[in-house]
């Protein structure tokens, strides 16, 4: 044995690296499933003490997930889902909270609905320049937190809150005095100039799935290589797990931080846009709403990764697929919004002690071979 | 140090005699202050005409209009005060009218206020046991609770309310009876004697008509709710600040592991905390429930969660503060209820208020704030001179923008509870 070897004792190896990544992986995938599993339990307790039928409405949902048009809905109702998803976990991986995707989605879904609707482009452009506008709209309106929270100082959990709020009252006064159409028939749900037909998203299915499916896909792709694999995610990643470290290797924080808020933005301005390109076609008081913090959730359910991200949203768009079919068997529907919030709230308590769990199995571990590596320098010794 | 042991007021500027504008806002007179802008607001009154400014029917809607907005502020005082921060207020008001609602619908008013203290309080329960007892992020959990307590309370309307008399998925059949109010006798007419004030706030005279009008949104129609809903704000920083149990609860949001190395258990301060926290939220959502209206309505809230979260930021975490801010957007939201037309008045009252404050800077010779200040006042008084009706939107989103303007700009001034909001696990920390 050298010198070398009995300072720096040689650790046996009882887990490669990629053993270990595996079994992390594991650890996770099995957390979060568990989380689905405890949500769904709580759930049908509910429904037990309510006086419902839990398994008449758990066999209804099983029908639901093996029936095709069914399927095609989940799809469209978790493209903003999963987008909204994706524009938080950005800001998530620099270890900011942007909770004002719901404000950034609205501006985006607004200013795509009125100047998209002003425009006469070939689809093949209007359908892209709307698709820009709304991005732009919602990173200016993120850039705002990012601008106050660089510049000023102010935490972004609360800048974004405030913004959410200003956001819908900016918007209901720019719609009352100067988008309001009026289309001629007298129609007491007055809503923007229509878009053009040149700006509507094609179905893929008729009717059912539009084809923002691809532009969800480019997100969630986009967001992987740049998150995941690029030098910019790297230092984003790099930024969020240790702050200091960072910036002692020369990361500007204030930068990561101001890009980080854009993007999310930019992300998150394109939310509303199924409902506006594959739907609605005009922007009107009976918005959607809540996609921003439904985000939030997809998010942690799918761990901020864009494999979880998909698998998650998926999840709660079948969900919201679900709750009509339950309706009609006599199941109040909003048992699938209670289902989503508890989803949340076992998804992280679950995550956080399964990640607990795991980090000190991995340190016990490593103290028993740091102990068996130690025995057998003394066996040498002796 | 001498100086200051002879002479009690500080030592006057050298270059400028003290005026009493150098003195006003400068001296910590708040008092002094607060008349002041009130002889000034009587005084645009008159001015312009305006009576809605000082009405009692305008003070007394600003009243309701206050409280839930106080008691969620509040709320957020008593959480973040114990170091935790809570988003989900406005999640546990909306668990405090559905249960205000439904219990008021079911046993009347009274009920209806105490099971919107249990609603509440179990909301604030579920986020402390979420950040106590499974360290779970704060804010996370705060959203959760938002998005699970209007799915479950739109859940528990479809089992409760659908198929009832006036009642559906999304709003309670209406309640019976209401909670008594208040007329004070010979001030305000109340057991059918004269109306005093009334009488004095119809002379239009400055400054007594006004005094009058103020008095008399409080001496009329004031519910016991309110009141009691009022005394909380003393209750708050009596018990925070004056009490064992308090001066514990403060020492968890300042430095809890120093506490917790004296022998202060943190989690079930934490759990006490949160639960009141949670019921003085809930309590704000039975009032708006009960008090407000005399139905349960999805979407009732309407955000005062949050912008009771706002009057706790620049209200500095301090119980007065939070009633400050909270009546001055609850005057507002009454001022656009009860007299909208009065609203552009009040830019002639921040143009003056700018205009003192610009003379005041210029006098000390600070040239950049007396910039900012004499623009805004001008910008004001451009806004008085030419528009005659703000749209509504824009001023709902007043506090919400102004928030923002106070946080950016005075930052310094403002301190939060030192350990608020981090993570915090027994035994770590020391």
């Amino acid at each position: 044995m050298t010198l070398d070897e009995i300072v720096n004792p040689p650790v046996k190896k009882t887990t490669g690296s990629r053993r270990g990544d595996l079994e992390r992986t594991m650890v996770t995938i099995g957390s979060s499933l568990v989380a689905v599993l405890v949500a769904f339990v709580i759930s049908g307790l509910l429904l037990a003490i309510t006086g419902k039928d839990p398994f008449a409405a758990f066999s209804k949902m099983g029908e639901v997930a093996t029936n095709t048009d069914k399927l095609y809905e989940t799809v469209q109702r978790a493209m903003p889902f999963i987008m909204s998803a994706v524009a938080f976990a950005i800001t998530a991986k620099l270890g900011l909270f942007n909770i004002g995707v719901e404000g950034q989605f609205l501006m985006g879904m607004f200013w795509a609905a009125v100047i998209g609707a002003y425009v006469e482009l070939p689809a093949v452009l209007h359908i892209p320049f709307v698709i820009i506008v709304g991005s732009i709209a919602g990173a200016m309106w993120g850039a705002i937190a990012g601008y106050l929270k660089v510049k000023r100082g102010v935490n972004e959990v609360i800048s974004t809150i405030m913004l959410n709020a200003i956001a819908l009252q900016v918007i209901d006064w720019l719609f009352n005095e100067f988008f309001r159409f009026d289309d001629g028939t007298g129609s007491l749900d007055v809503r923007t100039k229509q878009l053009p037909e040149s700006a509507w998203m094609p179905d893929i299915v008729d009717n059912q799935l539009n084809g923002f499916v691809v532009v969800v896909l480019l997100v969630v792709i986009a967001y992987y290589v740049v998150v995941f694999r690029s030098r910019f995610g790297f230092r984003l990643r790099a930024s969020g797990l240790n702050p200091e470290a960072a910036r002692t290797s020369g990361i500007s924080a204030n930068k990561m931080v101001l890009l980080a808020m854009l993007i999310s933005g930019l992300v998150a301005g394109l939310v509303g846009l199924q409902y506006l390109m594959g739907e609605s076609h005009s922007y009107g008081p009976t918005r959607p709403s809540g996609y921003g913090f439904t985000g939030i959730g997809v998010a942690l359910l799918g761990r901020n990764h864009p494999i979880g991200i998909v698998a998650a949203g998926l999840l709660f768009g079948f969900l919201e697929a679900a709750g009509g079919p339950l309706q009609l068997e006599d199941i109040p529907s909003s048992i699938v919004r209670v289902i989503q919030g508890i989803t949340l709230f076992s998804v992280v308590i679950i995550s956080g002690a399964a990640d607990r769990w795991y980090a000190k199995r991995t340190t016990e571990r490593a103290a028993r071979d740091m102990q068996l590596a130690g025995s057998g320098e003394q066996e040498v010794a002796a | 140090m001498s100086d200051t042991l002879i002479h009690t007021d500080p030592a006057p500027q050298p270059e400028s005699k003290p005026t009493l504008l150098d003195r006003l806002p400068g001296s910590n007179n708040t008092i002094l202050i607060a008349a002041f802008l009130f002889v000034l607001l009587a005084f645009v009154r008159t001015v312009t005409d305006a009576d809605a400014l000082t009405s009692s029917s305008t003070v007394g809607v600003a009243i309701r209009a206050t409280i839930p907005i106080m008691l969620a502020g509040l709320a957020g005082l008593w959480a973040e005060r114990a170091g935790v921060i809570n988003i989900g207020i406005e999640g546990m008001m909306i668990l405090g009218t559905w249960f205000g609602g439904w219990a008021a619908w079911q046993w009347g008013p009274w009920v209806g206020l105490i099971m919107a203290v249990v609603g509440g309080s179990i909301g604030g329960l579920v986020h402390a046991v979420a950040v106590v007892r499974f360290n779970v992020d704060h804010i996370i959990s705060g959203v959760a609770i938002n998005i699970l307590a209007f799915g479950a309370m739109r859940f528990l309307s479809e089992l409760a309310f659908v198929g009832e008399q006036g009642g559906g998925i999304s709003q309670s059949p209406p309640q019976s009876s209401a909670i008594p109010r208040i007329n004070l006798p010979f001030l305000a007419g109340g057991g059918d004697t004269t109306d005093i004030l009334g009488n004095l706030e119809d002379r239009g005279w400055f400054l007594i008509s006004d005094i009058a009008g103020v008095l008399g949104g409080f001496a009329h129609n004031l519910s016991w709710a309110s009141v009691i809903a009022l005394t909380l704000v003393p209750l708050t920083g009596w018990i925070l600040w004056r009490t064992v149990f308090g001066l514990r609860v403060r020492s968890s949001g300042e430095a809890p592991g120093a506490a917790e190395t004296l022998g202060v258990r943190i989690a079930p301060l934490r759990y006490a905390a949160l639960s009141i926290s949670g019921g003085l939220a809930g309590l704000g959502g039975g009032y708006l429930a009960i008090i407000s209206s005399s139905f349960y309505r999805e979407g009732q809230t309407a955000s005062r969660g949050f912008i009771g979260l706002a009057t706790m930021i620049f209200g500095n975490w301090n119980p007065i503060g939070v009633l400050g801010g909270a009546s001055l957007f609850g005057f507002g939201e009454a001022l656009n209820l009860v007299g909208p037309a009065a609203l552009p008045k009040l830019f002639l009252y921040l143009a003056i208020v700018a205009g003192l404050v610009f003379v005041r800077s210029a006098m000390r010779r600070r040239w950049v704030p007396a910039a900012v200040q004499g623009t805004l006042g001008v910008a004001c008084l451009v806004v008085f001179l030419t528009v005659d009706k703000i749209p509504e939107p824009l001023t709902k989103s007043v506090p919400f923008v102004l928030t923002l303007v106070v946080l950016a700009s005075a930052t310094q001034r403002l301190r939060m509870p030192a350990h608020d909001g981090k993570p915090f696990r027994s035994g770590e920390d020391h």
